[in-house]
């Protein structure tokens, strides 16, 4: 099982998976405390019109145009719905819901009338994302790893992650402290002369490329679970942010592993032929993780210590 | 074709999704209403995210027992119990735990959406492999809907709507006043759970019409459309559910005539522009009204400033004020006020001193607080205490009319 068949098949999508996990967990931190969980649910929603316009533009499946659609679909919704929020003096919640689910709609609508079937573009592979497949033909085994004509044959979705994901871990690095001060305390930190609406709208355009950058490998229930799940449960175990983020991450990897390998291998070994989605199974093994901390973790109660 | 549709001459199948689907949409922007008004509209993202694994569960129940796996009561059942499971886990974490509300709807949403996921990819392994039926309730689909299909869809639309009209009162109360309802003896808990309750058949009902991820759409459009139009209780929620059941029949109707276009988005999108058209046009509280009310209360300060600046026989320069005084017939072009314009002017110099006075005098802080620099100063003070102030014009014989 980790011979060089699982080098190629397996590795991969394991470290897309992880990478894919920590990126969106570690802003998810943030946007879980300052009650903004659901940003990553609407962008996730929103950026598929994005790809379909990019998609009927290029004519392609080609990633940077449909990263583009998807950079401007999110950054088109965040300001309809502040837009919508302010004019209208409608609470954030509904403005959100209004914006998510229209251009949703929108995005389904010109999918269905563009006849895209026939390329790999449809609305579950938008939802689902397709993790199993990215896979890394080059490999011949663990010796592949030194080598770098197999490196170069590694799955785009990889690079592009891990970059990602190296962003995202500079962010949170250089604005470390200023998130935490305005996240927790908003009135002191604009005292001590802070932008805080920019470092907000700064935190919800990284979650917002970490988003757009895993919806093409890993579909977007994944990046929804991710946003909220691991950050949630690590919230029940400490008081401490350093330590809530630590946890986030285990558990983010955590679920990325198991969720992967119960998927891939588990119906297996319960003696079924096929797999089912990795993507669902890591979605669902976060919920999991989160129902447990929920229900023991230390610090599961509201205020207290208990 | 399209008019055929809107009047209902497609055929008895195409006109009961269509009717099925507007009382589905009245009950939606009803029922969606006492969701928006408990400021909980994104609850219904929760729920209806939480009933894929039930219905896919239900499907594979129904083919293990040797069943078709498609009967639409089986997998509506599913859906309802899935989605009760998923309402009760959000408010089980965002009471009893530390997690607020919106990231209990964002975790109960991805994760029942993400099991709901891997039970698909079981159905596809699986050897009957009739899924044909279950992408409908990801996005909606009317086509190739049965007869009898139509008829559950309709029928219980109509018990949908007729429930949510029954409880109004009750939902009403306990959503604009919650604390008013409580103190009058209502149990609000029991209220919510009514609203939870009818916003649960709405959405179950809606899967096969919309799909699970635009109900949400139905739920939430038309009430925020509808509160630009009213201040009143019972119209926000008359206008919500007209607003809901229009979109939902134009929606209907259109995808019924026209090729390759789908249910849900069409609703969604008939819904929006509703929103769109509101936003901008309603009185008081849209786009128009407010640019319309911002531009008389430009005009009117600019003319006031013209005047005090004729009065004291100061240059204008600002062009927008010279254009206004113009047009009203009370300056030149070049600025020179014309015999109408002096007397407007003399009146605003002297309202203008008269609010001067009694801004000083501790003894009208109170109507002088109404000074904004528009308000004549009769709407405020009586003619009585008009003279008054009059006596203490610095030059009273040479400025008064």
């Amino acid at each position: 099982m980790m011979g060089a068949e699982f080098v190629s098949l397996s590795l991969p999508p394991v470290i897309i998976g992880i990478c894919v996990a920590v990126a969106c967990a570690l802003p998810g931190n943030f946007l879980v405390l300052r009650r903004q969980a659901l940003i990553g649910d609407a962008i996730s929603h929103v950026v598929l019109p994005g790809i379909v316009v990019a998609f009927l533009l290029t004519g392609a499946v080609s990633t940077w145009p449909m990263l583009l659609g998807a950079a401007g679909a999110a950054v088109l919704a965040v300001a309809a719905i502040e837009t919508i929020r302010r004019v209208g003096r409608i609470e954030p919640g509904a403005a959100m819901g209004v914006v998510f689910t229209t251009m949703f709609a929108g995005g389904v609508l010109l999918l269905e009338q563009s006849d895209t079937s026939s390329v790999h573009l449809d609305v579950e592979h938008a939802l689902y994302g397709n993790l199993e497949s990215l896979i890394w033909l080059d490999a011949s085994g663990w010796g592949s790893l030194l080598d770098p004509d197999a490196l170069a044959g590694l799955p785009v979705e990889l690079v592009r992650m891990a970059a990602t994901l190296a962003g995202v871990i500079l962010f949170m690095f250089v604005f470390w402290r200023p998130l935490k001060i305005s996240t927790f305390d908003e009135g002191f930190a604009q005292t001590m002369g802070m932008r805080t609406g920019a470092l907000g709208l700064a935190l919800v355009i990284v979650s917002a490329i970490a988003a757009v950058a895993a919806f093409d490998a890993v579909g977007s229930i994944i990046v929804i679970a991710m946003f909220i799940c691991p950050p949630a449960a690590a919230r029940m175990m400490t008081n401490r942010l350093e330590r809530q983020v630590a946890w986030s991450v285990l558990f983010a990897v955590i679920a990325a592993v198991a969720g992967y390998v119960i998927a891939g291998y588990g119906p297996v070994w319960m003696g079924f032929a096929a797999s089912v989605s990795a993507a669902g199974m890591i979605a669902t093994l976060s919920g999991v993780i989160l129902g447990l901390a929920a229900a023991l973790g230390p610090h599961r109660r509201r205020g207290g210590t208990a | 074709m399209i008019t055929d549709a809107l009047l209902l001459q497609l055929g008895y199948n195409a006109s009961l999704v269509t009717l099925g689907a507007t009382l589905l949409g009245m009950a939606a922007g009803v029922g969606g209403t006492f969701l928006f008004l408990r400021k909980r509209a994104l609850v219904s993202d929760a729920i209806s995210h939480a009933t894929l694994p039930g219905v896919a569960l239900a499907f594979i129940v129904m083919v293990s027992l040797g069943g078709d796996g498609r009967s639409l009561v089986g997998l509506l059942a599913g859906a309802a119990g899935s989605a009760a499971l998923g309402l009760l886990i959000v408010s089980w974490l965002s009471t009893r735990t530390r997690l607020a509300e919106d990231a209990a709807i964002g975790a109960v949403l991805s994760v029942f959406f993400g099991l709901g996921v891997v039970l698909l990819t079981v159905i596809q392994s699986m050897r009957s492999g009739q899924q044909a039926g279950l992408e409908g309730f990801l996005l909606g689909s009317t086509a190739g809907m049965l007869r009898s299909d139509a008829v559950i869809i309709a029928v219980s639309a109509a018990l949908t709507l007729a429930l949510v009209l029954l409880l109004r009162r009750p939902l009403t109360l306990a959503s604009f006043d919650p604390g008013f309802a409580t103190a009058t003896g209502q149990n609000t808990a029991r209220t919510d759970l009514a609203m939870m309750g009818i916003v649960l058949a709405v959405t179950v009902v809606g899967l096969k019409i919309v799909g699970l991820i635009l109900i949400v759409a139905l739920l939430i459009i038309p009430p925020v459309t509808a509160r630009f139009w009213t201040e009143r209780t019972d119209r926000v929620v008359l206008v919500s559910g007209l607003i809901g059941g229009l979109s939902a029949y134009i929606g209907a109707a259109l995808s019924a005539a026209l090729p390759d276009l789908p249910t849900g988005p069409i609703i969604v999108l008939a819904g929006f522009a509703f929103f769109v058209i509101s936003l901008i046009l309603a009185p008081r509280r849209g786009v128009l009204a407010a640019w319309v009310h911002h531009r008389a209360f430009q005009k009117s300060v600019h003319l006031r400033q013209g005047l005090l600046a004729l009065a004291q026989g100061q240059p204008i320069y600002e062009p927008l004020t010279l254009r206004l005084l113009r047009r009203e017939g009370w300056a030149l072009p070049d600025g020179v006020a014309t015999d109408e314009g002096r007397g407007r002017a003399a009146r605003a110099l002297l309202d203008e001193t008269r609010w001067q006075i009694i801004r000083r005098d501790p003894s009208f802080e109170a109507a002088a607080a109404h000074y904004d620099g528009l308000t004549p100063i009769e709407r405020v003070l009586t003619a009585d205490q008009i003279a008054e102030v009059d006596t203490r014009l610095p030059s009273a014989r040479v400025v008064a009319p």
